[in-house]
């Protein structure tokens, strides 16, 4: 083999590489039991948070939780049904952001999963809710 | 001459390579982890493509 061959093969094995790495930015495995069954209690949850998002009691965080920002919007005989609401929220967008992470074999990403998250629901949250801005501001939509 | 050329091709080959693996390993896949959020969050708000009015950015 001379230089010329053996540079031509030293091309190849890198775009081979390139075009791994490139397959592997593709998509993120999001297809687990766990992360399916976490997708549908919040979806289930989702019925009785969307009214509080609405009203403004509940806002998205800006770290990819939600929050009870305003307790005088709901009646007082329902603030602790409220809170429970947004704890078992919380529970389960930390158990997503944990298992989409693992899904993919990186737990490690569990932060940037959380931050990618945070932003993602901000971006489609409807008009009138609230959501905290970068300094931890609440914004109306 | 030629052969030492073609080691230095060849070093220089797997030293790249090697960055690559390190930089896969390191690297957040930005781009895809929006997507796969997409995904999740049109599922859990119901939100189709389509039936929902542009939001205002």
């Amino acid at each position: 083999m001379n230089a010329m061959t053996k540079l031509r093969v030293s091309m190849f094995v890198l775009a081979l590489t390139a075009a791994g790495q490139a397959l592997a930015q593709a998509n993120l495995e999001i297809n687990t039991p766990a992360i399916a069954g976490l997708q549908a209690s919040m979806q289930q949850r989702h019925s009785q948070l969307a009214g509080l998002y609405a009203s403004g009691a509940v806002g998205l965080t800006r770290d990819g939780n939600v929050a009870l920002r305003d307790a005088n919007a709901v009646p007082l005989a329902q603030r602790q049904q409220v809170n429970s609401l947004v704890a078992a929220e919380n529970q389960d967008r930390a158990a997503l952001y944990r298992e989409v992470a693992r899904a993919n074999g990186k737990p490690e990403w569990e932060n940037d999963i959380r931050a990618t998250f945070a932003q993602r629901w901000i971006q489609k949250a409807q008009p009138g809710w609230y959501y905290q801005n970068t300094s931890g501001v609440w914004v109306r939509m | 001459m030629q052969s030492k050329l073609a080691a230095l091709f060849i070093a220089l080959g797997c030293t790249l390579t090697l960055v690559s693996c390190v930089t896969i390993n390191i690297y957040f896949p930005a781009a895809a982890a929006e997507k796969a959020a997409d995904r999740i969050i049109d599922e859990v708000w119901q939100l189709k493509k389509g039936d929902q009015p542009a939001a205002p950015k």
